[in-house]
């Protein structure tokens, strides 16, 4: 075998490689399941001084959902354009209302939304239009939603944080939002913080 | 060195390929498992018959209301976005226009109509545009003859849908702006109102 030829296959199988590792960025995952992790996903330390304090968090860069400082957090996977989203925003920003005023619960159970598909500039309008108060990011690329299974919105996600900050999803569920106070109790209890 | 070169150049293209196709498309639960899977589609299919600074092409249009919309009577009056389509019960289709539903005040603030236009018939539209919730703006078929009003625009696709493609129409009838989108992508509202923008500065 001549030298040449052997540095070729070596650059071949590099690139298949490389084709290979890309692949599952592709790949849409599972949705989380109850019991499990979340999948990885980062998102940006808010920019906002009543946001980050809100979610316990300081400086810049990134965070994962465990660092957040509660027992509880909501996710609410949705979109800017998702007439369900919409419709459900009122109802899901009065759960956000119970929590902050309810003292035993609003240091426990944080609230965030993640904009599937949506840019920051979509994000700001859904968050403006409805008025929502906890932190929304945006997920331009569709890169969470794809590590979330590709679920269709609204999506709830529920994790219990640990002391050790280990978590456990206790709550994946498809749409469904049955009103804030069926939902709030449904958090509860599922999450056994009550 | 040729054939390697060669080679990474396809290789580096079936990344670039994989990566276009995997688009990402939310889809709400308003749908349930109604939406048809296209899968991915050439992102143009037509060749561009009108540019910015061309009067509008005139046309009228049964809408799903029952209305007939004509865009010569905003002239004068209003601005017109036009936002084609390309089909109802479709993923990014179904996910477009219930975002510019909650967008009406904007359209108010830069003296705005919008005109959803499919070609598919007025019974389907009524169906599908049910799902979105009540729309604030008029859902024009251009149903028959098939696709005519998006063969004026020269965005009528070789398969008879039209493009995702926005139009902004002045007071004038001047077309201001164009945005024949990838199919396969909605278009960032961002792009649209900083059209609207323009037009009122």
């Amino acid at each position: 075998m001549k030298t040449g030829d052997c540095g070729f296959k070596v650059k071949i199988v590099s690139a298949l490689l490389l084709v290979i590792l890309a692949t599952p960025a592709m790949v849409p995952a599972e949705p989380p399941r109850k019991g499990g992790p979340l999948p990885s996903i980062m998102l940006p330390i808010p920019k906002s001084v009543e946001e980050k304090t809100y979610l316990g968090l300081s400086g810049t860069g990134t965070f994962k959902i465990p660092q957040i400082r509660a027992d509880v957090v909501i996710v609410e996977v949705f979109s800017m354009y998702c007439p369900f989203c919409q419709k459900d925003a009122p109802g899901v920003n009065e759960v956000y209302d119970k929590i902050q005023k309810d003292p035993g619960l609003r240091s426990r159970i944080k609230m965030i939304g993640i904009g599937a598909g949506n840019s920051a500039f979509e994000v700001e309008t859904y968050k403006k239009t409805f008025e929502v108060l906890f932190p929304l990011f945006p997920d331009a690329d569709y890169v969470i939603h794809r590590a979330c299974g590709e679920v269709r919105t609204p999506y709830f996600i529920g994790v219990k944080i640990q002391k050790d900050k280990s978590h456990q999803v206790f709550l994946s569920q498809q749409g469904g939002f049955p009103g804030a106070r069926p939902f709030l109790e449904q958090i509860l209890k599922e999450s056994r913080l009550k | 060195m040729k054939k390697e070169a060669c080679f990474f150049v396809v290789v580096l293209g079936m990344i670039i390929w994989f990566s276009s196709m995997a688009t990402g498309q939310t889809l709400s639960e308003a749908y349930k498992g109604n939406i048809y899977q296209p899968g991915f589609l050439k992102p143009v299919d037509s060749v561009p018959k009108v540019n910015v600074g061309d009067g509008a092409p005139l046309f009228t249009l049964p809408a799903v209301s029952g209305e007939t919309i004509s865009l010569s009577q905003y002239r004068g009056r209003k601005n017109v976005v036009l936002s084609f389509v390309p089909a109802a019960w479709t993923p990014v289709c179904s996910d477009q226009w219930p975002g510019y539903n909650i967008m009406k005040a904007t359209f108010d603030r830069h003296d705005a109509i919008l005109l959803g236009i499919t070609v598919d018939n007025i019974p389907t539209l009524f169906a599908w545009t049910n799902q979105m919730g009540k729309l604030w703006f008029p859902v024009l078929s251009d149903f028959w003859p098939h696709g005519a009003v998006a063969e004026k625009y020269g965005i009528l696709r070789s398969n008879g849908v039209s493009e995702r493609a926005l139009f902004v129409i002045d007071k004038n009838g001047l077309i201001c702006y164009i945005d024949v989108h990838d199919i396969n992508r909605r278009p960032p509202l961002e792009d649209l109102v900083g059209a609207l923008e323009k037009l009122t500065k």
